[in-house]
């Protein structure tokens, strides 16, 4: 059948010798044929709602669109320069950056912490890891809850108040935003309900280390601190790579914990607002949907995080020569 | 041997100071779930319920404002259909990403690379915009369709492929299979373990998902989450009803990690990040 098919399509290709355009097409035993109908629903989909709608926040961004797709008044770059101008907007871009200066890191340790104090732990590894790694399964918006109404509640029942009171301080307003100590819960809940999952990461990548290469160390009298530094610590490195662009990009994500800790009805305080829930706000959260500003943020946002994954390319390819 | 037998110790007693904290926020919830008021905002905190019984719970499902009964099963409807549809179409990709290695399919792969690099949540705007043109906003469509093109979910499936012994595929190509049918008779079947892992993490990102569904799930469709966080913010909050509600929103997540955690773990050390 599909031979007909096919010199019914290209039917001037046998007098030239060459296959048809049709055969070329389908490929070797209909490979490419094949490969499309496997592809096919991914591929459209990723077109349909991923890079149309980058296409099309592109185009909005260009144009004043206030509660509207098919805006006519096209303004250049007067998004781009509003949104830049836009005080709240560069210290969401601040915020990001402090909170990923918190939370990179502190993830990244605490999470190798626990994966080494795991390794090769012959009673009761399997527990330890699953209690690690169950918060994995949490929402956000439910530690947001334990974390705001149980741990930093500014009113005196709360877990962390009671503590400082019995120990003879004064009763802290946490989330209030009256001081930075908002920060110690947003850092917090992110380290509970991630650490677990990054653990495991790093579980797989120690494994991985020949032992080989510790009982060679081992034998010109390395230990401890001197192990970890020279042996672990380099063997680990793609692991510690691929952990540290997954935290960056979640940390540039953040929006569950900081809109359900620090927000109250329809309303969210101008400090502590990450990228996203600026963007959020200004585009579809708020009383009018900027469209145009929102694309544009969208097209500003889009292109800081290929950076990130342009520079850390960089970076492992001249760490690899 | 002494010294070594003394830092053993150490490493269990931080282990078990580390897990007590880790399991604090549980304990947490399960301690205001089943709690009167006053016991939650006691002067002095008090480490056990003081109400063991069903009466938050009743209060919680008999307060319209929350409505979490359906909440619970629209969030049910759009993670099975999530995770259903996620793993259809992912499978399908990955395997052929992996499985043909021509000009299209690295044009393909590299679409695919981008995707995972730009998070769908930093382009929510416009994939909104997108789904309120297609009048999908508040409808289950809207919730699920634009999640499930997964290219995180997609590049585990093609990692795990690469490693895929092909000689079970050609057996059954000799055996007259094509290859969309040696796909699901072969390839599928023998992949059971890497469909669990993608399948509990598509399945937990989709229940506990939050800022599509505030954008999409308006008053038909809203999910728990959604539900939860509007209760948490609203002035008629109580916390042993707010408490009860992330219990009961929390124990079906923790029942299928515990079950699947397994091939979670499989699937992430072998075939994911390397």
């Amino acid at each position: 059948m599909s031979n007909a098919t096919s010199s019914a399509i290209a039917p001037a290709s046998p007098s030239t010798g060459r296959p048809g355009l049709w055969r070329r097409l389908r490929g070797h035993q209909g490979r490419n044929l094949w490969f499309a109908a496997f592809v096919a629903p991914f591929l459209l989909g990723l077109m349909a709602f991923v890079y149309l709608p980058i296409v099309w926040s592109a185009y909005l961004s260009f144009f004043e669109a206030r509660n509207t797709v098919n805006p006519t008044r096209f303004v250049g770059l007067d998004n781009y320069t509003y949104l830049l101008n836009d005080g709240l907007f560069i210290q969401s871009l601040l915020t990001f950056v402090a909170f990923a200066l918190f939370i990179v890191p502190t993830t990244y340790v605490a999470s190798l912490g626990l994966a080494l104090l795991l390794n090769n732990l012959r009673w009761g590894q399997a527990f330890f890891r699953s209690v690690f790694f169950i918060p994995t399964a949490v929402s956000y918006v439910i530690a947001a809850i334990v974390w705001r109404f149980a741990f930093f509640s500014g009113a005196r029942f709360g877990l962390l108040n009671q503590a400082i009171t019995a120990a003879g301080g004064d009763q802290v307003n946490w989330l209030g935003g009256t001081n930075d100590l908002y920060w110690v819960a947003l850092v917090s809940v992110r380290l509970w309900l991630q650490t677990g999952f990054y653990m495991i990461l790093l579980i797989a990548g120690l494994q991985r280390i020949p032992q080989e290469t510790y009982e060679a160390a081992a034998l010109d009298g390395a230990a401890g601190w001197r192990l970890l530094r020279f042996i672990t610590l380099p063997q680990l490195k793609a692991t510690s790579v691929a952990v540290i662009l997954l935290l960056l990009i979640n940390a540039f994500q953040a929006f569950d914990e900081f809109y359900n800790m620090l927000g109250s009805i329809g309303s969210y305080p101008p400090y502590a607002r990450p990228p996203l829930v600026h963007l959020y706000l200004i585009a579809v959260g708020g009383g009018q949907q900027d469209l145009g500003v929102g694309g544009a943020g969208t097209m500003i946002l889009t292109a800081i995080i290929v950076l990130f994954g342009v520079g850390q390319n960089f970076i492992l390819n001249r760490s690899n020569t | 041997m002494r010294q070594q037998k003394f830092w053993l110790g150490v490493r269990y007693v931080v282990l078990v100071i580390l897990a007590l904290i880790f399991m604090l926020p549980f304990w947490v919830i399960v301690r205001n779930a089943f709690s009167t008021n006053a016991n939650i905002v006691s002067a002095t905190w008090q480490w056990f319920p003081d109400q063991l019984n069903l009466t938050n719970l009743r209060s919680l499902l008999e307060n319209d404002s929350v409505g979490i009964l359906r909440a619970l099963g629209n969030s049910a409807i759009m993670a099975v259909l999530q995770t259903g549809g996620t793993i259809l179409v992912s499978l399908l990709a990955g395997y052929a990403l992996a499985r043909y290695t021509h000009r299209a399919s690295k044009l393909m792969l590299g679409l695919t690379l981008f995707t995972l690099m730009v998070p769908v949540a930093t382009i929510f705007v416009p994939m909104f915009i997108i789904t309120a043109q297609l009048g999908w906003v508040d409808t289950f469509r809207g919730l699920v369709v634009p999640t499930i093109f997964s290219a995180f979910a997609t590049y585990l499936f093609r990692q795990y492929f690469l490693d895929f012994p092909e000689e079970l595929e050609d057996a059954s190509l000799v055996d007259g299979c094509n290859p969309w049918t040696s796909f699901w008779r072969i390839v599928v079947p023998n992949s059971k373990g890497i469909i669990a892992a993608v399948g509990t993490i598509v399945l937990i990102g989709a229940w506990n998902a939050f800022l599509w569904p505030s954008l999409v799930g308006r008053d038909a469709t809203r999910t728990v989450q959604v539900a939860l966080s509007q209760f948490m913010t609203s002035q008629g909050v109580r916390y042993p009803e707010l408490f009860m509600g992330s219990l009961i929103v929390v124990a079906p997540m923790l029942v299928v990690f515990l079950f699947l955690q397994r091939y979670l773990v499989q699937g992430l050390t072998t075939s994911g990040l390397r």
